[in-house]
């Protein structure tokens, strides 16, 4: 090395390692810092929502706020079961109508496209996804909802009350923003997510594994289903609960879409709300301490739910990714 | 097996011209024509790169696979041409078997369903078959005793040469006629390895084999015909002991003294 005096000349401006030690210090107190402070953030906006929720639980019991199915501010009665069986079957609801287009979807791209074609697709679903949500709100409530009220909604009741009575308390008349058309809203708005996770779950696929399912004799969908499917599991659960959690916090589109009834029972043509739609639509007017503290509450509840469906997630992906390791 | 067969064996196999392109510009393996012998060992040895795992694919048309590959030739099987479009070419990965460098077993599946795997999806079900199937496959592997206990417990939870031996057997139980095996052992201990090389001496009874390996120790101790391969060209074929006792070609014998790797 001595023969090459570039080396050399730089070799003796290099400040020593005892003035370099600081700098490594100070940027570990700052990143320990930064981390620190997005911990604290979540931590503190869960005390934060309890804390001003506090009112509301001891008024009506952490339990029976629950479980109470009347919402009346004016009344000073406040249950948030309503917005919980609305957003669980708006959410459910989603994810059922998006779950097999969207895995049809990423097993296309991933396995059975062309390279142009996949690309195509995946830009496509992106932008999909980069939609403000205001936007297919506001797509929804003046295209999409007259729409499907006029085409399906009004026809299948009027059919129903022809022939099928009993079905009409589970349909109801038909109104302009309904469950139904929230809950399409919500599996569109989804796709996107449910796709590009189980896309990459199924690309992590190792390519052994799918000769080795090739090499058995099987055909195209039954590599799917020997190798790359089992192996994507986890991902794709992972992914799946992901999109839940999302479709659980939507608020803007569904809040635009929904009619916002706050009153059981719901059917599936008529108005509805969910949590995160009551208190888009109540937090200007909640002046009542019990009105502003329940709407605390509902936002306490599903941060809750939304942190626990994310906790799943990430254990399922665990347990699964486990089993498929060897010891 | 008789000693006239021993002297004159029969060709299960057989390339003529194979050649394999990709992109249509870099020629992996160069219009290689060679047989592989019924019941017996064929090894391909060469240094990295020379083409012998891209020819070894070829043979079941694993190339299919890759859209940037192309294959021109013949390859044959008893005499019918693999790569004829009338073929199904998941028909004849049926008939020759592969397994991989790295142990492959399907990682959620039990042992059990991992050797039954071929046979459900030809739509087998009844218990009774796949349990016959299982077993003998598993003893042909020479893995049933260490797991005749444990059936229903993971593939993955196997060790590394079981796992490649688990392999085997999931490729036995479609009763092929057929196995390419590449590099089979390179992921292995010694002790796995031995095993590995005894079952092929077992396994040859039944099956053709044609085994890529980077060690020519072991292309000597399981092979009976040897390929030599150098930057995609099929160099020298003879029976093992002639190819590394008094080879013919001069790049053959400079390999074997270790003049490039």
């Amino acid at each position: 090395m001595a023969d090459i005096p570039v080396t050399l000349s730089r070799a003796q401006q290099i400040t020593p390692a005892r003035y370099r030690a600081p700098g490594d210090l100070v940027f570990k107190i700052i990143i320990l810092v930064l981390s620190s402070v997005v911990i604290a953030l979540a931590f503190a906006m869960a005390i934060i929502l309890w804390y001003e929720a506090r009112p509301t639980f001891q008024a009506f019991g952490f339990l029976s706020f629950l479980t109470e199915t009347t919402w009346d501010p004016v009344a000073a009665v406040h249950g948030t079961w309503p917005f919980i069986m609305g957003t669980l079957i708006t959410s459910f609801g989603a994810l059922l109508l998006s779950l097999l287009p969207a895995l049809g979807v990423a097993i296309f791209v991933s396995e059975y496209a062309p390279k142009w074609v996949a690309n195509i697709i995946n830009y496509t679903v992106d932008l999909l996804a980069a939609i403000p949500s205001v936007v297919v709100g506001l797509w929804g409530v003046f295209i999409f909802a007259p729409f499907m009220r006029d085409t399906f909604y009004m026809p299948i009741y009027l059919w129903a009350v022809e022939n099928a009575p009993w079905l009409e308390p589970i349909l109801g008349a038909p109104s302009s923003y309904n469950l139904a058309t929230a809950t399409i809203i919500l599996a569109l708005m989804i796709v996107p997510y449910t796709v590009a996770l189980s896309r990459d779950a199924i690309r992590l696929v190792p390519r052994e594994q799918k000769e080795a399912a090739w090499a058995l004799g099987a055909t195209r969908w039954e590599v799917m289903r020997v190798a790359v499917l089992p192996y994507a599991r986890s991902g794709i659960v992972a992914g799946v609960l992901l999109s839940l959690a999302r479709a659980l916090g939507e608020t803007m589109a569904v809040a635009m879409l929904i009619g916002n009834r706050n009153r059981m029972p719901f059917s599936l043509f008529g108005p509805a709300a969910t949590m995160p739609s009551v208190i888009i639509n109540e937090f200007r007017e909640a002046v009542e301490t019990l009105h502003y503290t329940s709407l605390m509450a509902v936002g306490f509840y599903l941060f809750i739910l939304t942190i626990g469906i994310n906790l799943i997630a990430s254990y399922v992906q665990r347990k699964l990714t486990q089993q498929r390791k060897s010891p | 097996m008789s000693s006239e067969k021993q002297t004159n064996p029969e060709i299960r196999m057989e390339t003529l011209g194979l050649t394999v392109t990709y992109n249509k510009t870099v020629q992996g393996v160069k219009g290689v024509s060679m047989p592989m012998y019924n019941n017996k060992v064929t090894a391909f040895i060469g240094p990295s790169g020379c083409g012998k795992t891209t020819f070894l694919r070829s043979l079941n048309r694993m190339h299919d696979l890759l859209p940037e590959a192309e294959v021109e030739g013949k390859a044959l099987l008893d005499g019918e041409d693999i790569y004829d479009p009338r073929i199904d070419p998941v028909v004849i990965r049926r008939k020759i078997g592969m397994v991989f460098q790295k142990p492959t077993p399907f990682p959620t599946r039990s042992i059990y369903d991992n050797v039954a795997a071929g046979l459900q999806l030809v739509g087998i079900k009844k218990k009774d078959v796949l349990d016959g199937v299982v077993e003998r496959a598993l003893r042909d592997a020479a893995l049933w005793d260490e797991v005749k206990d444990r059936l229903r417990s993971p593939g993955g939870s196997l060790s590394g040469g079981q796992q490649q031996r688990l392999s085997i057997a999931r490729a036995l139980a479609v009763e092929p006629e057929v196995i390419l095996m590449d590099e089979p052992t390179s992921s292995l201990d010694p002790m796995s390895t031995t095993k590995i090389e005894e079952l092929i001496q077992e396994l040859k009874k039944q099956v053709t084999i044609v085994i890529v390996t980077h060690n020519m120790q072991q292309a000597q101790r399981v092979s009976d015909y040897t390929a030599f391969f150098y930057v995609g060209e099929l160099v020298e074929f003879s029976p093992t002991s002639v190819l590394f006792n008094n080879p013919t070609e001069e790049r053959t014998k400079e390999y074997l003294q270790g003049a490039f790797s």
